[in-house]
């Protein structure tokens, strides 16, 4: 069976190590890039990040992976977004202003609204929501996740929403449609439960390769 | 949900204190020790470096590098941090924050430029506290004192006002450890945890004086804190993170409960497929 290639893109925001040998563990082949033209040749993409919406915004921007990104989403390539990487497919963050996002996906990112300390860290359960079928296959009942964030995703289409998580009122956890999934907790740093979730993004992307 | 933290004393790269476990190949190897609290069910993990030698920032970073390959929790590193670069390393090489104790009490500016360049999540600051002597007793307040050096060196500084200006700087969590009961297994000063937690809104970690699983949930109840950290009753095999889960869940405290792993399944398997 062909090991697909899975670019994880390096655009200045934060330590890509864990994701990459995360992804390993999970069966992938996976190159850490700066390159647009490593983007453009990958079986699958993840865009993970840590660090302020703007800087990430501003850095996908200039570097082209922006645009690369956008092109790989529109052409149906497996595709996986993690925590800030979740963020950026939104239309706007107002994280410190407003700034615009990737536009992937109708709605905003906003500052958790909670009465519980900001920013969010610690593991948290999970709850499925129909559009997280495919992201949560195998994954025993109560799965718990880490998260580090203090911004959510306020999605205008429900219907994109994969997993939710209860922290003082509902957050959103996962989105998914079509081929995009996204992350807003560390799968790379949830132990057996993000391994698993992270083989099944592995595993989408292998169907994909079969199918070309 | 609560987190339960094993922490691991390292020097050149070994694990200090002697470690009971079954079945590591290495017991003096942190990597493996931790990918086995990994699987075991541990939410986090602290390595306290105490290398001397010149070589102690490669030894470091090749121990963060080596974690990130083998352990899929949030691991933190400390110990003998004195700048932004010293920081910039170790997370570079792969661990999810460190904590910074004598520098940043040295230098409080230094938790502002870590924290604005790499965000107050991946900041935390250790403080070890001792009680100030005659405080808590004939209707005064009790006070603590902030020691740096390995506790070795007194500050006269107030622990809680400390917490509340180390908070402000950008610190993410605290790390308190009570330096009267640390070693002690008589528990952790519950007083001292329970006002660091009221003063400051920010996660902390209660450190210093565990014995028992009623310590760790004491610590998590009334005093207050948003983690607790053990080391000798994990390594020593007293207690697993299993039972310590199952313990705590069976008072109400809402904990991270893991299915056991099969064998060579999972991660934390050291001598699974993909390490070799």
């Amino acid at each position: 069976m062909a090991t697909p290639r899975i670019a994880v893109v390096d655009y200045g925001m934060g330590n890509l190590a864990s994701v990459a040998k995360a992804l390993e563990r999970s069966g992938a082949d996976v190159r850490v890039t700066e390159s647009t033209a490593a983007v453009r040749d990958a079986a699958a993409v993840v865009l993970p990040g840590v660090g302020a919406f703007r800087d990430a915004a501003a850095r996908l921007e200039q570097s082209g992976l922006g645009v690369a990104v956008l092109e790989r989403i529109a052409a149906g390539t497996p595709f996986l977004g993690v925590c800030l990487g979740l963020q950026l497919l939104f239309e706007s963050s107002g994280e410190g202003g407003r700034w615009p996002g990737l536009g992937v996906f109708a709605g905003t990112v906003e500052r958790l609204q909670t009465g519980l300390k900001v920013p969010h860290i610690g593991w948290n359960e999970l709850e499925w929501a129909p559009a997280g079928a495919g992201m949560a296959r195998a994954l025993p009942a109560a799965a718990a996740v880490y998260f580090v964030h203090s911004y959510a995703a306020l999605p205008a289409d429900p219907t994109i929403v994969a997993a939710t998580t209860d922290y003082g009122g509902s957050v959103v956890a996962a989105v998914a449609r079509d081929r995009v999934w996204a992350m807003q907790f560390h799968p790379e740093k949830s132990s057996v439960v993000g391994l698993s979730l992270l083989a099944n993004f592995v595993e989408r992307a292998k169907k994909e390769v079969r199918a070309s | 949900m609560k987190r339960i933290i094993p922490c691991l004393d390292v020097r050149d790269g070994r694990v200090v204190k002697g470690v009971n476990f079954v079945g590591l190949r290495d017991a003096g190897d942190p990597v493996e020790l931790a990918a086995r609290y990994d699987a075991e069910g541990a939410d986090e993990l602290v390595f306290l470096d105490i290398t001397a030698s010149h070589e102690r920032r490669q030894i470091v970073t090749e121990l963060a590098a080596r974690c990130a390959e083998e352990v899929f929790i949030p691991f933190t590193i400390g110990g003998g941090l004195g700048s932004v670069d010293d920081v910039r390393l170790i997370l570079a090489a792969g661990a999810d924050k460190v904590t910074m104790n004598t520098a940043a009490v040295e230098d409080p500016e230094l938790v502002r430029r870590c924290a604005a360049r790499f965000g107050a999540q991946c900041i935390v600051v250790a403080i070890d506290a001792k009680r100030v002597t005659g405080s808590g007793e004939e209707g005064r307040p009790p006070a603590w004192e902030v020691y740096v050096h390995g506790g070795r060196t007194p500050t006269g500084i107030d622990a809680l006002a400390w917490a509340v200006r180390a908070a402000e700087l950008g610190a993410g969590e605290f790390m308190l450890t009570s330096m009267d009961r640390d070693g002690t297994r008589d528990g952790y000063d519950l007083e001292l945890t329970r006002a660091v937690a009221r003063a400051v809104d920010i996660p902390v970690i209660a450190s210093g004086g565990v014995g028992t699983l009623q310590h760790l949930a004491d610590g998590l109840t009334s005093g207050e804190a948003d983690a607790v950290l053990a080391a000798s009753i994990f390594h020593f095999g007293t207690y697993s993170i299993a039972e310590t889960k199952e313990y705590l869940a069976a008072k109400g405290i809402p904990v991270r409960v893991v299915a056991a792993a099969p064998p060579d399944a999972g991660p934390g398997t050291a001598c699974g497929p993909a390490a070799g």
